[in-house]
């Protein structure tokens, strides 16, 4: 049996080798980057290579950059350490942004092809005059849709509004600049673009006002407490530097073969500009489920949507705003791919899809000719 | 894998900081390698076997911490750290049942980050209560128990103190709360793997856990949440519903494995290494008390655990004394405070005066100590506490009997 082939990098990305590296050093190292010993400085020294690193990832300055536990955790605090009252999120941000606003939350509709409806923000922002935070993802984690970022904060600044962007997926897989978008505050995580699992950052424009929520040992210049994960963050540092995805070839063969084996599959966001990793297209008449087992059969790891809503199959909410139907959206499923995606992963996949799409539009065939 | 055995090379200097954090365990990275590499899924992903191989990574690991300290695996949440775990705990509580009880204890000398969360709740409208502590750092159990009220929704007092090492009398405090109706917590990131935990026996209902101080990674830590009679909290972080709801986001496979293996570790190994420990404790305590008068050990010496040892140097400035032993790795007081040159609250607490509180070191012992890194620390103390001592005029006139205190300072 050949290698299996791991095409959902938007759950998690494999850790890259040099990150690995990086970590296993500082792991052996110890030190805690308080402490004023050489091994203190040594970890701190760590922390300080990877807030550069990182911060040059999204054009950045390093002391914009607090690390969190992950993007999470960064989405979460953001959204109530802005102290701002009022929150406008778009209608499919990660459950990470739309859980922690709860229902004091105004949702910004997305139109079909899955960008976020700007006029509707305008008038949204022009409801209210109480100060508002507007969180718009800058690249969607299902459909890889890229959202207009810098004309949500051209929209938001006349309103007076501030912004944040959940840049969590797009990081890595296209480029990426805080000040050129003018964000105030951004979401990343690592293990989406080759690093560790269990870190993220926070990015914080200079200026923007913001008050975290973790009381402690005044780590992160007082903005995040806790002992900093120093491996974690190094291994960040390393993947950051390493990322910048060029995967567009791969995904477009694949895009146009899935397309020939079945004429009547649907791409959702289609014709909207999209992150170059990733696909989410439905097979007409087969649940979501049916195809990722599978496809896990086959060897080929994919997902029916985010991984993280914890085991319950839900329908895409991200397809539902979009105004998919429901049956094209319970069978739509995600490819994603990432730094070591090979045209072999590719030509697995299309060989278990053919083959079941072949199984189940005979199975059609032949319950039409008993009928 | 060859220089994974080795810890310590031979020309670094002696590593006697293991409050601060501890080095990873070379079997416990060993565990934590295959999730960096090959298991890398997403625990959460359901769909396919990578998913289900970093589930399974996962859920070992939290068997492996329950079992330290007599949790069901249910009970057991991971989080970032113990930072985060303090957190959770008091705010996520006080936050639940606040209609209900508006009244937390706590102690002078817990964690910063308990503390500050503490101070956190006042201004939102909670009564704290910030119990003194007895002169050897324990906290005097009349006082607390006329300290908890119908109105205490939460009792928080670390097992184990990060500065000076004393070991609360954490089933009597439990007893206590227990008694009042009131919800018991414990910062145990310095006691788990170090003394015997149960929650059970000692009616702990929640429980805050580090992997970085017990030989596991940094960045990854565990709240213990009683089930039976059931905790509720307010989530911190919300998303995708993770660890039952009670805080969100993408588990870390590696660093929940670490934690696990590390706490694996210490259950097998804790007996044995306790008795290791003692008697280094013992031989560096012993051996600076053969060659130097006028050091105060601080806290208490019997309530302990064997790895701390917390020591005041008379007639000897504590800066002069940390850039003499450049040789040895051991710290002033909390590491996240150890770039001030305030002197420890904890110390303070105990009634330590300034000027004694100032000449204080925390000695940290642990897995990789040897005899040879104790021997050569009491030489290098002996050394330069003397060098100081003799540059020293107030050390001259207490040889010569002047009490020091009697003296009244010109003003200048």
């Amino acid at each position: 049996m050949p290698p299996l082939a791991y095409l959902d990098h938007n759950a998690t990305s494999p850790l890259r080798p040099a990150a690995l590296d990086a970590m296993v050093r500082v792991l052996r190292a110890g030190g805690n980057p308080s402490s004023v010993h050489r091994w203190g400085r040594t970890a701190r020294a760590s922390v300080d290579a990877a807030r550069r690193q990182v911060a040059a990832l999204v054009g950045a300055w390093p002391a914009e950059i607090v690390f969190t536990s992950g993007g999470t955790e960064a989405n979460n605090v953001v959204l109530k350490g802005a102290g701002r009252p009022r929150v406008l999120v778009s209608a499919i941000e990660h459950d990470s942004v739309l859980r922690a606003v709860g229902s004091a939350e105004t949702t910004i509709p997305v139109g079909r092809n899955g960008i976020v409806d700007l006029a509707a923000l305008e008038r949204l922002l022009a409801t209210s005059s109480e100060p508002s935070l507007v969180s718009v993802m800058l690249a969607n984690n299902e459909t890889g849709v890229i959202q207009p970022v810098a004309e949500v904060v051209r929209l938001a600044r006349t309103a007076g509004a501030l912004v944040h962007c959940d840049a969590v997926q797009a990081a890595g897989k296209m480029p990426v600049d805080l000040h050129g978008l003018g964000v105030d505050y951004m979401s990343l995580s690592a293990h989406k673009l080759g690093g560790p699992m269990g870190v993220g950052a926070l990015v914080i424009r200079s200026g923007a006002p913001f008050s975290g929520d973790r009381r402690g040992g005044g780590q992160e210049s007082n903005r995040r407490a806790g002992t900093e994960n120093v491996a974690g963050i190094a291994g960040f540092g390393v993947a950051a530097a390493e990322a910048g995805l060029s995967t567009g070839g791969l995904r477009d063969r694949l895009e146009a073969a899935l397309l020939a084996i079945a004429p009547d599959a649907r791409i959702h966001g289609a014709g909207a500009p999209r992150l170059c990793n990733t696909i989410c297209i439905s097979m007409p008449r087969v649940r979501a489920e049916t195809q990722v087992m599978a496809l896990d059969l086959a060897g080929v790891g994919v997902s029916a949507g985010a991984a993280c809503s914890s085991g319950k199959v839900q329908r895409s909410a991200v397809l539902s705003a979009m105004g998919v139907d429901p049956g094209e959206a319970e069978a739509a499923i995600r490819i994603s791919l990432g730094w070591n995606s090979t045209q072999q992963d590719i030509e697995r996949l299309i060989a278990a899809w053919q083959e079941l799409y072949i199984r189940v539009t005979h199975s059609d065939y032949s319950q039409a000719r008993a009928a | 894998m060859n220089a994974i055995t080795q810890v310590r090379r031979n020309d670094q200097p002696i590593y006697l900081d293991y409050q601060a954090t501890t080095p990873l365990d070379p079997r416990v990275l060993e565990a934590m390698m295959p999730y960096f590499t090959h298991k890398f899924g997403n625990a959460h992903s359901r769909s396919h076997s990578f998913g289900w191989e970093a589930e399974e990574g996962v859920e070992k690991a939290r068997a492996q911490i329950a079992r330290l300290i007599g949790a069901d695996e249910k009970e057991v949440v991971f989080t970032s750290g113990a930072t985060e775990s303090n957190n959770l705990a008091i705010k996520g509580v006080a936050e639940f049942y606040k209609d209900r009880r508006n009244h937390i204890v706590t102690t002078v000398t817990e964690h910063k980050c308990v503390l500050d969360t503490c101070r956190h709740l006042e201004q939102e409208g909670f009564a704290v209560t910030y119990l003194p502590v007895q002169q050897n750092g324990l906290v005097d159990l009349d006082r607390l128990r006329e300290a908890v009220t119908d109105k205490t929704v939460i009792v928080s007092i670390m097992a184990v103190n990060n500065e000076i090492g004393v070991i609360q009398p954490l089933a009597e405090i439990g007893k206590i709360c227990r008694e009042k109706g009131a919800f018991f917590h414990t910062d145990a990131a310095q006691a788990v793997g170090k003394i015997p935990l149960d929650v059970e026996a000692m009616n702990i209902d929640l429980m805050s856990i580090s992997g970085h101080k017990i030989y596991g990674p940094k960045g990854i830590g565990a709240l213990y949440v009683r089930r039976r009679p059931r905790v509720r909290l307010a989530a911190m972080i919300h998303g995708g519903g993770q660890e039952r709801g009670f805080r969100s986001g993408t588990l870390p496979t590696p660093l929940c494995v670490g934690i696990g293996e590390a706490c694996e570790i210490a259950m097998k190994e804790m007996e044995v290494e306790a008795k290791r420990l003692t008697k280094l404790h013992d031989r560096l305590l012993k051996g600076l008390q053969s060659k130097l008068t006028d050091i105060v050990i601080n806290g208490d010496l019997d309530h302990r655990i064997p790895g701390n040892l917390n020591i005041s140097f008379a007639y000897v400035e504590g800066e002069s004394l940390m850039m003499g032993i450049k040789n040895l790795a051991v710290s002033s007081g909390s590491a996240c405070t150890s770039a001030s040159l305030e002197p420890s609250y904890v110390l303070r607490a105990l009634g330590v005066e300034e000027e004694m509180a100032h000449t204080s070191l925390r000695i940290g012992l642990g897995r990789f100590t040897t005899d040879h890194e104790v021997d050569t620390a009491v030489d290098e103390l002996v050394r330069h506490v003397n060098k100081l001592r003799e540059m020293s005029p107030l050390w001259e006139m207490a040889q010569e009997g002047i009490d020091i205190k009697s003296i009244e300072w010109a003003a200048h």
